[in-house]
């Protein structure tokens, strides 16, 4: 057995010094190999935090919102609604809720205008959440005017700011009072944005939602599981941007393992000739070349993936923050916490090392199998 | 004492190749696993502040994260309806960078077929 | 001590550019003894030696091997059906080349590629280091072991390899044009060095059409090949 490991070790010294031979090469590949490691991981760190938050900030979303579509188009809703939605059985409470959104010219910036049912402001007070606060520099005490859809300006003071650490739920919010924001957008006193409902029994949601549907035939319920799923497809690698990043990744990887598959050259088909002629066996060769594509992959993917969750968890994923932004102008200001799925890492171990290594035995087996003959001839 | 003599001078051979490299493999999977520990740590100390996240959204009965200010549609997924991304006319590219990002929620892949 | 029997060993089979280099062979050679293999190019020398050291299988006869067996007692094994793996075994303990080109691992330091045979073994990796050292010392190269081969001179560069050659101390020496690169002095002194280690034991088997080797007065035997058979064989 130590003589076992004694041999082992000294096969990796060759390989190791293989390898610096041609420093320049393995190390440009070293690091494109990491970079991909990188996106991948970056991108597998990213979307399965962001999942897992969403799912918990949002659990204790509302249960049912009411929508009502006017031609499939999200319209206002009869307030009047509310109560024959409270005729339901099983329905404990439902109210009319008020929100929109507020388009400010002089920043470029979509606000989400909200009448919060608990504790709203006084008449001519806003509560505005911390991203609002960062990009307009404003704080308690001062004013912002909005200019209504009537035409006019209106100020309102500053009372209070949400908390930084809601951002992530709360960057855009501008919280008023019901009248204030029935004035602001001329809504009229008879109609709400949506009804949200809260009901007894949770597991009956889906029953009651499909009951407030045949009651009233123009509306559409949204369940609370609904909501938290749409954040599920979130990142999804079968759209977008995200299917890019991963189709680029991909190609990079063919690219090397081409390059690697397509043959030996001559120099190394002769130096594994005067290994063989010299005493190795066939598997000492195939040792010497599983070694050299161990040692790139392996070092590749610890730094590429301890760089991604450095990225991801410290960084707050800057590098796909362009991507994520878009063209808003608000962007919420949030540190995701690290949901790392261990098993998640070993399946891109693999497809990363397995594919590599392999690539780099395939073309030396059929020269590790031939008589060293052909060497005494050259 | 030659003995000892001895290994010294055997000592100062220089560091075989395949020893450095497993040293710094195995440095490598330390700090692997202390990624994993960071993560856990970090978990536990945000717990509380999840808490709190999640009890501003029950108390101003929030649906959707503000991630994506963008547009209407992007800004709340969960409650948006066809026709807002579909605004400029049936058949439009998509133009917000963010809802390149996002697929359809789950619901209007259900019933309304391909939307790609 | 080897033995071959009606060894033949063709090249391209069933092609038309087919051709035999050994054609029928019978030889025994003697351990301890220095024997060459002498003829003009095309003779068949390499190939003999490539089927000598196990490098390649005659298509045709067998070869068997003596060595000292574990029990103090001789072992006979023959070469030409042993797997692979057990082949490679007795090349890596038995034989010590030296090729005609040298073949020495480029880009790896002169100490490396002395230890380069004994790393199939297995052994302690200061025991191999110090004893590849001390090769390089008996040949005058022990002040360089880091030096990369693509900076030795050819006499150097044929010294390393001799010290390659020797790493595992192995009872059989073989040597295909060995002073093929080198200057008449080193002839001579490579000729001394190999008269040396058949004093300490070992058999050397040499190939060359270099008369300052076959002429040498320490050859025990003198092989002549032509197209593949032998034509003569002198003491």
């Amino acid at each position: 057995m130590a003589s076992w490991i004694e041999k082992q070790r000294s096969i990796m010294d060759f390989t190791l010094s293989s390898l610096m031979r041609r420093k320049g090469k393995n190390i440009a590949l070293f690091l494109v190999y990491t970079l991909v490691v990188f996106m991948l991981g970056s991108a597998l760190f990213f979307t399965q935090a962001l999942k897992r938050e969403a799912a918990l900030i949002l659990k204790d979303a509302p249960e049912m919102v009411v929508q009502r579509l006017l031609g499939g188009r999200y319209d206002t809703i009869p307030v009047a609604y509310v109560e024959k939605i409270s005729t339901i059985r099983g329905v404990v409470a439902a109210g009319p809720r008020l929100w929109g959104y507020y388009f400010d010219p002089s920043v470029g910036a979509n606000y989400t205008l909200q009448v919060p049912r608990n504790n709203p402001p006084g008449r001519g007070q806003i509560i505005i959440g911390n991203g609002i606060a960062r990009s307009r520099t404003v704080s308690q005490g001062d004013i912002m005017s909005l200019r209504g859809y009537d035409g006019l300006v209106r100020n309102y003071t500053v009372h209070g700011k949400l908390s930084a650490e809601s951002e992530l739920v709360s960057a855009d919010l501008m919280l008023m009072a019901e009248a204030d924001f029935r004035d602001l957008f001329q809504f009229p006193a008879a109609l709400a944005t949506d009804i949200v409902v809260t009901v007894r029994n949770h597991t009956e949601l889906p029953t009651i939602a499909q009951k407030v549907a045949d009651l009233l035939p123009d509306t559409r319920p949204i369940i609370r599981e609904e909501m938290v799923r749409t954040y599920e497809a979130v990142f999804d690698w079968r759209g977008g941007v995200v299917l890019v990043l991963l189709t680029m990744a991909l190609l990079a990887f063919v690219i090397f393992a081409w390059e690697k598959a397509s043959g030996l050259s001559a120099e190394e088909r002769r130096e594994i000739g005067i290994l063989k002629a010299i005493g190795w066996e066939t598997s000492d060769i195939i040792a010497v070349k599983t070694y050299e594509g161990l040692f790139v992959s392996f070092f590749s993917f610890i730094c590429g993936i301890l760089a991604a969750y450095g990225h991801v968890f410290f960084s707050s994923a800057c590098l796909f923050a362009p991507a994520l932004k878009g063209w808003s102008v608000l962007y919420p200001a949030f540190r995701i916490t690290p949901f790392i799925d261990p098993y998640q890492v070993a399946v891109l171990f693999f497809l990363t090392v397995a594919p590599y290594t392999v690539a780099t035995i395939v073309p030396s087996w059929r020269a590790a199998i031939v008589d060293p003959d052909a060497v005494m001839r050259s | 004492m030659t003995k000892g003599l001895k290994k010294m001078g055997q000592a100062r051979l220089p560091l075989r190749k395949s020893s450095l490299c497993l040293c710094l493999a195995g440095i490598g999977l330390l700090f692997l696993g202390l990624m994993f520990i960071h993560a856990h740590v970090r978990r536990q100390a945000d717990g509380p502040a999840l808490d709190r996240i999640a009890g501003t959204v029950k108390i101003l009965e929030l649906t959707d994260l503000a991630l994506f200010t963008e547009a209407r549609y992007t800004r709340h997924l969960s409650q948006t309806d066809l026709f807002a991304a579909f605004q400029d006319h049936p058949v439009a590219l998509e133009h917000f960078p963010t809802g390149a990002v996002v697929r359809p929620p789950e619901r209007w892949r259900r019933f309304n077929g391909k939307l790609d | 001590m080897i033995k071959l029997l009606n060894v033949r060993k063709g090249f391209n089979l069933g092609k038309p550019n087919e051709f035999t280099a050994v054609n029928g062979i019978t030889l025994t050679l003697e351990a301890n003894r220095i024997t060459v293999l002498k003829g003009p190019s095309g003779s068949g020398k390499t190939t003999l030696l490539s089927l000598i050291g196990g490098m390649a299988r005659p298509t045709v006869g067998r070869i068997t091997l003596r060595r000292a067996g574990k029990n103090g007692a001789d072992a006979e094994i023959e070469v030409t059906s042993l797997p692979e793996r057990f082949l490679a075994e007795i090349r890596c303990r038995t034989f010590g080349f030296i090729f005609q080109q040298l073949n020495l691992v480029k880009g790896i330091s002169v100490l490396e590629n002395v230890m380069l045979p004994a790393y199939p073994l297995g052994e302690n990796n200061r025991v191999v280091r110090a004893r590849a050292q001390a090769l390089l010392d008996t040949f005058g190269l022990g002040d360089r072991p880091s030096a990369k081969v693509e900076w030795l001179s050819g006499g150097e560069a044929q010294r390393v390899a001799m010290a390659r050659a020797l790493m595992n101390d192995p009872p059989v020496i073989i040597a295909d044009e060995p002073t093929a690169h080198l200057d008449s002095k080193l002839s001579v002194e490579f000729m001394e060095i190999i008269s040396r280690l058949k004093d300490e034991g070992k058999t050397a088997i040499i190939a060359s059409h270099d008369p300052l080797v076959f002429g040498a007065g320490m050859i025990d035997r003198v092989i002549s090949l032509r197209d593949g058979m032998i034509e003569g064989d002198a003491p």
